[in-house]
């Protein structure tokens, strides 16, 4: 079959590429560095949603949230969490997720409350995100979560109380996808009568249609 | 585009060397004098029999432009954002113009920004890729050590499930650009996840992967280790060159065929978990309301895809003729497997000509040549994947989720051509 000359170079070629193209055990590579506590602890910033794992120390009254969400916060969310412009609402739409237009809030939509510290401690403030005190952002999550009518104004959260917070659409979420959901055959030839073929919505005309962008923009309107 | 008249007075060196503003306002010009025939300044053809100017002067020297630029008469070809969809432009997107692509990769400088706090410029010296959680051994990689990885390069489109997003319960606004322009495609370089996962070690309780940017959101999602280890990558190139800052640089991640939101860039940090994390991105957003107040969730798959790029409402038909149909598809699945084209508004199909390479998760090219005549028409394109898998209408999604989900609009486009050539975005019963 093969002359021991040839199979030696096959062996050989098969060898260097098992050593570059998978790593089996961990370190084959050997490059960067291991990471170390204090490194790692900077960093690892996550709340994890359903059960808060990884919520720092720390606790904040509904009250101090009230002053923080003032200072920080009510120039975009409103002084109670309305909304500035289209800057997001974060109170409000209880009930309403079946209707046609649904108002999706804090209260409203989010299935956990730990999320809400986490997300405020990693995104906020938009301009200068993740410059709050752990404190500070527990307070800002029960000012917001006392806002929805979720806990009651002496709330003190931590690291403890949020994950016990049951938020009202914790469990509407389906976390499996239940996709394809639809089963259109490939049809060819005569696939609906062309008297049924009706336009039912146009875009023209109704004005939404962005014409420029910017001085530079030399996109033609129609 | 036609041979642009030379500008009266302007020279066509002078022409070259203007700013891209002051070009704008020189053609401006140049084009309205050109509306008025009679006037004094009326520009010279530049076509035959006349020799344009261009062809008897000495052109800008090699190195002109060390980085070279587009044309300045593509000065139009420009990703762009709707103003009223977002509160700011730092939380935000903007959509590539597929109605001036030809191929199946986006040009770095047009691929579409989904941006949640803005876009960082980050110092590659100083950026570090932090692995750890549930691994043997918690490790940081510089970006001279991720380099030194062996390499993979692969071909991959990134769509942001809200593409078509605006369109669920009517036909809002009369434009590929806006309605289709989330979606790009590139030829990305890196180093698979796999590698780095292997090289640090997965303890066995691992069976959820938080990949994390190094933005000011701090972009989080959580991915299951079973796709990390199939076919993600941790790129930091993109068509042969370094990403571009909006795209990720110095690192992203490259999830193929799953929505564009997990495909984190500025990508510094990776920790393994044993459950999902839960985070803003995958609860509050990137979830599909349902008619009955349920809602789905992780639902990353990008489900197959088309639209028609031309015509289209940006490039309208001048006049009865011969037409070659054009259009992009794609499948978070895998490969398209056929494409069919109807004139008619779905009454009768036309399979498209595919055109390779037909990669999978990638953008396919498709066309079919049209003897337009002149009368109203209706057109579609649908694409059918590796997996028997067919793009459903507007109709068949809202009957399944109602017009609340947002994400994962993927079904046929239909374009009105009208018979003075025009085109319009619009939806059928």
């Amino acid at each position: 079959m093969f002359s021991s000359r040839k199979l030696s170079l096959l062996l050989g070629i098969a060898a260097a590429a098992g050593a570059f193209a998978s790593a089996a055990e961990p370190g084959h590579f050997g490059y960067g560095k291991t990471a170390t506590p204090a490194e790692i602890a900077g960093w690892d910033i996550d709340a994890r949603g359903d059960d808060g794992l990884g919520l720092p120390p720390g606790k904040g009254t509904v009250e101090r949230g009230t002053e923080v969400f003032a200072d920080q916060c009510a120039a975009c969310h409103g002084t109670f969490g309305e909304g500035e412009g289209r800057f997001p609402k974060l109170v409000g739409g209880a009930g309403t997720l079946k209707n046609d237009r649904p108002e999706l809030t804090v209260g409203s939509y989010w299935p956990f409350a730990p999320t809400l510290f986490d997300y405020i401690n990693r995104a906020m403030p938009m301009p200068a995100p993740h410059t709050l005190s752990a404190d500070d952002v527990y307070a800002l999550t029960a000012y917001i979560l006392n806002l929805n009518d979720l806990v009651p104004s002496e709330f003190v959260a931590d690291r403890d109380s949020l994950p016990k917070v049951k938020m009202p659409n914790r469990d509407h979420f389906i976390w499996t996808d239940p996709r394809p959901d639809t089963t259109s055959k490939p049809c060819m030839n005569a696939c609906a009568d062309p008297a049924s073929v009706k336009i039912m919505s146009t875009a023209e005309g109704n004005g939404l249609t962005p014409r420029t962008t910017g001085p530079l923009d030399t996109m033609q309107p129609k | 585009m036609s041979v642009l008249p030379k500008p009266a007075g302007v020279s066509a060196q002078q022409l070259g060397r203007r700013s891209f503003l002051g070009l704008g306002a020189a053609l401006t010009g140049g084009l309205a004098l050109g509306l008025k025939p009679g006037n004094a300044a009326e520009p010279v053809p530049a076509f035959p029999p006349a020799d344009p100017p261009w062809s008897q002067a000495l052109g800008p020297g090699v190195v002109d432009r060390p980085y070279g630029r587009p044309a300045d008469f593509e000065a139009g070809v420009i990703r762009r954002n709707v103003p009223w969809l977002t509160a700011g432009t730092q939380s935000s997107i903007s959509f590539s113009p597929l109605q001036d692509l030809h191929g199946i990769i986006t040009p770095n400088g047009l691929f579409f920004e989904r941006h949640h706090a803005g876009r960082p410029d980050i110092d590659p010296d100083q950026h570090r890729l932090m692995i750890h959680g549930l691994v043997e051994r918690p490790l940081i990689l510089t970006m001279k050590d991720i380099v030194r990885f062996p390499q993979v390069t692969r071909i991959h489109f990134i769509e942001c499930p809200a593409n078509g997003g605006m369109e669920w319960r009517a036909s809002q606004i009369n434009s590929l650009q806006f309605n289709h322009g989330m979606i790009s495609c590139a030829e990305w370089t890196g180093v698979r996840l796999s590698t780095l996962l292997e090289e640090v070690g997965i303890k066995k309780e691992a069976k959820w992967v938080l990949v994390e940017g190094a933005d000011g959101a701090h972009m989080n999602r959580s991915l299951p280790l079973d796709k990390c280890l199939d076919d993600c990558l941790v790129v930091y190139a993109q068509n042969g060159e370094a990403l571009r800052p909006e795209q990720g640089y110095p690192l992203r991640l490259v999830v193929p065929g799953w929505e564009g939101n997990v495909n984190i860039k500025w990508l510094r940090r990776i920790k393994l978990g044993d459950k999902p994390w839960y985070s803003r991105e995958e609860t509050s957003k990137y979830t599909d309301l349902m008619p009955d107040g349920t809602s789905r969730g992780f639902t990353w798959l990008i489900d197959a895809k088309s639209v028609i790029t031309f015509p289209c409402p940006e490039k309208p038909l001048a006049g009865p003729s011969l037409y070659e149909i054009r259009g992009l598809a794609w499948t978070g699945n895998g490969k398209v497997k056929r494409v069919d084209v109807s004139t008619d508004g779905g009454v009768n199909w036309q399979t498209a000509r595919l055109h390779e390479p037909v990669l999978s998760k990638a953008l396919t090219k498709f066309t079919l040549p049209w003897q337009w005549d002149g009368q109203p028409a209706l057109l579609q394109s649908r694409v059918i994947d590796e997996t028997g898998y067919v793009q459903p209408t507007i109709a068949d999604l809202r009957k399944q989720r109602g017009s609340n989900s947002v994400y994962h609009n993927n079904s046929i486009q239909t374009w009105q051509v009208k018979p003075d050539g025009s085109v319009f975005d619009v939806q059928l019963a």
